[in-house]
């Protein structure tokens, strides 16, 4: 086994270990008069006290965080293999160079002659994603990869409205993410799923037949969630484009192509990126995230304010965007994600982009060889930078994929992404990234391929599993039948979970 | 599993008992099946007006919400209140204290449309 | 390579093992056409020393050393070191989204604790995980109150910061969500509730107001609720200074609350990442968009927390789900989080007191454009100066003053929006003042 567990501490809530008058700050001294709340503000606009809020000392708070951060798995622990997810390294010069004080204090709507820097670096973020996507033209506003989805898709409804028409549907392949057809919605859009070959590839011949004049555009993942290159995406563009339809790409998985091809080299009218993915800026446990969008020529005009533009020896803000599809945030993107995306790409450099794409390619390619003999393999077109496998095997002695997911819990690993994509019964997605060593992907190996065993010998181990966790199988059932989302004092019931 | 003949069953799950011009509607046991831990229920308004076919509302597992196709078409005179404190009724109970709604029918020969308890019985065990 | 962990040694076994001659040959499959022939065009590679120079400089370009003066929506407040040191844990800062509940207690239980002391801050009975920002939160709010009345109408006031108005634009106008704004009384520099009740009707979903408004002014969130109500519309209260929180009365009458908290240990950072919040009643919970912790036990019986009600998220609902968002914004709402901790109870009625004093300091210095009870901003006329001219002499100061407001009230002219907290010193208020003789 790869992790021992250790002490782990219980802990309290933060409200069940405060005690009245107990603090954790200390103001400066005003070196302003003291004004009267209520003369300033009247009465009826000042609260009482902060019913229940915390009071605790600074000792305890940094005990309390630390403790609970021990609860979690983490990348800085070991193998995140999450199909889809691109868990890579963080790199910890990212946090250092986005905590200094010019760029971290930057307010949005300072004097540009003192926002040059923050500027550069944004106008510098956006020629590399350019160069990267093979595309003409980026915004960094979208603040995750939905947000910059839902803004590709305003972009192409701008531009069909413009051309006299926004037109009705959206094209979803069967395979794609959930948030598609979410996205979709939102913009105005009723969704058409097709389906995919064999293979897992967008099959033509649908494709052709339901292509209309009230297609707005096809959203395609590449390498879909299958982990395999469309390789008709030439014939699949011009359909599209033949119908006056554009080409989204869902760029979860760009992390398979990065400097070895270019979306906008192969039809891509519109993609996303997904800045936490690809760019390597963390998770930290469900966001921040950033979405920037980048584009074709034709859908530039669109783009939301304000776009930059460099003037003599300067950047400035430009508002005038007559034609934009209007903010899809406040100012102009999550600028501290931008800072760390850039100093991995600087980091890199082009040659060693390419060479993490490589890598990545092969850890997954190295697993699927390891344990194609122990995992069905339901789609066999070679694959990039993730692998799916399906649990046909085991599901025949009654153990699942979530079984598995949770009993690799044990072995010191964080699951896999479990039963999705939708379209392989049973689904383990697995993609390792290209920030695995050797022996961290053969420990993996190794684990998967001892539990293919314990399904066999016993089944009931692996069903139950995880037995090592400090928290054990979770009751999610008891969490949504009756759904307790905040803490209160004892005798209102929070505690009494029956 | 044996459904009672004193209803009629859809092809999408829903039961209706009618008694004089009432129907109490529900899903059949093997949708709860289908369907395992029941956490909600999503039921329409007293006075709501349903369509044969239509939507009716929506049960929701943990990771997935199913639509309820009304077996009948008329108005909501009743819902089972039993079902917004305890949804894990439905699965413990489908057929008798976890009924959902009862509709005042609006067109009573609908339900020649519906299955017989036998039809329904051999049509989930081709289906299963 | 320092971030990829091979050896050439360990490539060639892992390339053997594949079968391949190279790993290159992994791509060979890939059609000719779509292949990129030559490198990419970016420099090479630099060491960690020189991306530490590069920022460096473009820090310097920044700045640092100014006194400011600016709010609108971005605040600065102290950050307690407590802050960076919890958020900078790899346990937090490289774990992904808990759904693997049993290796991510410790998400979970400051989400839930987030959650909770948003509820106690808000007045409201149920808060979300966070959302990306407050000004993505308010077309959630809207679409929430879309969902909940049947209605499509969406009354905002002008109040409301003007970006946030831009970004609901932009959502509503797919939606087939008429907009409607309502003013501000010219006096108080509130929301004026005359043209609120000539404009309210029937068909509207929500009123929209925030508080403190833009110009720094305190609404009657009162009166907005019962004209909302009585017009079966739902009132959504929006603020962008959360500090206001710890002193003002929270908006219980409210039915949905988005909020933006990036006052709570959340670096201006040139805009972002912030975290937005919604909160509602418990009622509404179903139609709330956004992540949600609940607390449960596990097999042990031990109290445990996971994700919950997700149905009604995108990866199930698909395009029937309450939002197309699949993130919260967990490590920021975490900032927050400490924030609220380590000020707790009695630190932020102090600080939110702190920032009174400093800004009425200045606002009797100054005079404020407006008659409305203000917490820690303020429009001030320009007395026949134009902004322009006033902040340029600031800035030979080292001074950064405030927002001229013309670029979206042009009605507004020679008028800037000014904010002081518990950063500003009195000197610089004092030097501020001084630039308006």
């Amino acid at each position: 086994m790869k992790v021992r567990s250790h002490i782990t501490q219980n802990e309290a809530l933060l409200f069940e270990m405060g005690s009245p008058g107990k603090v954790g700050y200390q103001l400066p001294s005003l070196d302003v008069p003291a004004v009267d709340a209520v003369a300033a503000l009247g009465r009826e606009n000042v609260r009482a006290e902060i019913e229940g809020f915390p009071e605790v000392s600074e000792v305890e708070a940094i005990r309390h965080f630390t403790r609970l951060s021990t609860w979690n798995y983490a990348i800085d622990l070991g193998l995140y293999p999450l199909g889809s997810c691109t868990m890579k390294y963080n790199p910890r010069v990212n946090e250092l160079v986005a905590r200094l004080d010019g760029l971290a204090w930057a307010h949005p709507y300072q004097p540009e002659a003192l926002a040059q820097g923050a500027m550069e670096v944004m106008a510098r973020l956006e020629a590399a994603l350019a160069e990267i996507t093979g595309m003409d033209a980026v915004t960094l506003q979208p603040a995750a990869g939905a947000h910059g989805e839902l803004t590709g898709i305003l972009l192409i409804r701008a531009l069909l409205e413009k051309r006299g028409n926004p037109r009705k549907k959206i094209l979803i392949p069967d395979s794609a993410h959930g948030t598609n057809p979410a996205t979709a919605a939102i913009a105005g859009y009723t969704v058409e799923n097709i389906h995919s070959t064999a293979s897992g590839m967008v099959d033509l011949a649908e494709l052709e037949r339901v292509v209309d004049k009230d297609v707005a555009a096809l959203m395609m993942t590449n390498p879909n969630t299958l982990g395999v290159f469309d390789d008709n995406m030439a014939g699949v563009a011009e359909i599209l484009h033949k119908k006056g339809a554009l080409v989204y790409m869902y760029g979860a998985n760009m992390n398979a192509l990065v400097g070895i091809a270019r979306p906008g080299d192969f039809g891509v009218d519109v993609m996303h990126l997904n800045l936490h993915k690809t760019f390597s800026t963390p998770h930290g446990g469900g966001g921040p995230g950033g979405g920037p969008v980048a584009v074709k020529k034709i859908l530039e005009p669109f783009l939301p304010a304000p776009r930059m533009k460099r003037l003599r020896n300067r950047w400035a803000f430009d508002y005038k965007r007559p034609r934009a599809i209007g903010k899809v945030r406040a100012y102009y993107g999550n600028f501290g994600v931008i800072v760390r995306a850039l100093a991995y790409i600087l980091a890199h450099g082009g040659d060693g982009l390419r060479n993490a794409t490589v890598d990545a390619v092969l850890n997954a390619n190295y697993i699927r060889r390891k344990l194609e003999p122990f995992y069905d393999l339901p789609y066999t077109a070679p694959n990039m930078h993730e692998v799916v496998f399906s649990d046909d095997r085991q599901a025949k002695l009654g153990v699942r994929t979530g079984d598995i997911a949770k009993r690799l819990i044990d072995y010191g690993f964080h699951p896999y992404t479990v039963s999705f994509p939708l379209i392989v019964h049973g689904a383990l997605m697995i993609e390792p990234t290209e920030t695995e060593s050797k022996l961290e992907l053969d420990l993996f190996i190794e684990a998967m391929t001892a539990i293919a065993k314990e399904v066999e010998t016993d089944p009931q181990l692996v069903r139950s599993a995880p037995h090592s966790t400090r928290t054990s199988k979770v009751d999610e059932v008891g969490a949504a039948r009756r759904p307790i989302l905040r803490w209160k004092p004892r005798e209102t019931g929070s505690q009494t979970a029956d | 599993m044996t459904y009672p003949d004193d209803r009629r069953y859809t092809k999408e799950h829903e039961w209706v008992r009618v008694e004089g011009d009432i129907g109490t509607v529900g899903i059949t046991d093997h949708a709860q099946h289908e369907l395992g831990d029941i956490v909600y229920v999503d039921t329409p308004k007293i006075g709501a007006r349903v369509d044969q076919g239509k939507s009716l509302g929506s049960v929701e597992s943990v990771k997935a919400v199913s639509e309820i196709y009304s077996p009948v078409s008329g108005e909501v005179t009743e819902v089972n209140g039993i079902l917004a404190q305890s949804p894990e009724k439905l699965n413990q109970d489908p057929h008798g204290a976890a009924w959902l709604v009862k509709i005042r029918l609006s067109a009573a020969a609908e339900i020649t449309n519906l299955m017989s308890a036998a039809d329904y019985q051999s049509y989930v065990g081709a289906e299963s | 390579m320092r971030y990829l962990p091979k050896s050439q040694a360990e490539r060639r076994q892992m390339v053997e093992a594949c079968g391949v001659e190279s790993a290159e040959q992994l791509f060979s499959h890939l059609p000719d056409g779509v292949r990129l022939k030559r490198p990419l065009d970016l420099a090479p590679g630099i060491s960690e020393y020189d991306i530490v120079d590069y920022f460096r400089a473009r820090s310097a370009e920044g700045a640092s050393g100014y006194a400011s003066f600016l709010g609108a929506g971005v605040y600065a407040h102290y950050r307690p070191v407590l802050v960076d040191t919890v958020v900078s844990r790899g346990e937090f800062l490289t774990s992904y989204t808990p759904y693997q509940a049993e290796i991510s207690q410790g998400t979970l239980v400051t989400i839930f604790e987030f959650q909770t002391m948003i509820c106690q801050l808000t007045g409201m009975e149920v808060a979300n995980a966070s959302m990306y920002d407050g000004s993505t939160a308010v077309p959630e709010a809207a679409m929430m109150a879309a969902r909940i009345t049947g209605r499509d109408g969406v009354l905002i006031a002008r109040s409301v910061h003007p970006e946030y108005r831009e970004v609901l634009l932009t959502y509503a106008r797919n939606q087939g969500m008429p907009v409607q704004e309502f003013g501000y009384n010219n006096e108080s520099g509130a929301a004026e509730l005359a043209d609120l009740e000539s404009k309210i009707n029937d068909a509207t979903a929500a009123v929209i107001v925030q508080s403190p408004n833009f110009f720094g002014v305190i609404e009657n969130v009162k009166r907005l609720a019962e004209i909302a109500h009585r017009h079966g519309a739902l009132l959504v209260f929006i603020f962008t200074e959360a500090v206001s929180l710890g002193i003002l009365e929270p908006p219980a009458d409210a039915d949905i609350v988005a909020g933006e908290l990036q006052s709570f240990a959340i670096s201006p950072s040139f805009g972002g990442p912030f975290a937005g919040i919604i909160a509602t009643k418990e009622k509404f919970m179903r139609q709330m968009p956004g992540r949600l912790v609940g607390e449960t036990v596990d097999s042990r019986g031990n109290r445990a927390f996971c994700l919950t009600l997700a149905t009604r998220e995108q990866h199930i609902r698909r395009e029937k789900a309450t939002s197309n968002i699949c993130t919260n914004q967990a490590l920021i709402a975490l900032m927050a989080t400490v924030f609220m901790t380590v000020y707790g109870k009695q630190g932020l009625r102090e600080l939110a007191e702190q920032n009174l004093a400093k800004a009425h300091y200045l606002g009797a210095k100054l005079k404020p454009r407006f008659s409305g009870a203000y917490f820690n901003e303020f429009v001030a006329a320009t007395n026949g100066k134009t902004p322009d001219v006033i902040n340029q002499a600031l800035l030979k100061k080292k001074i950064i003053g405030g927002v001229p407001l013309n670029r979206w009230y042009p009605e507004l002219e020679n008028s800037m929006l000014l904010c002081a907290t518990e950063m500003s010193k009195r000197e610089h208020m004092d030097q501020l003042a001084e630039a308006w003789q």
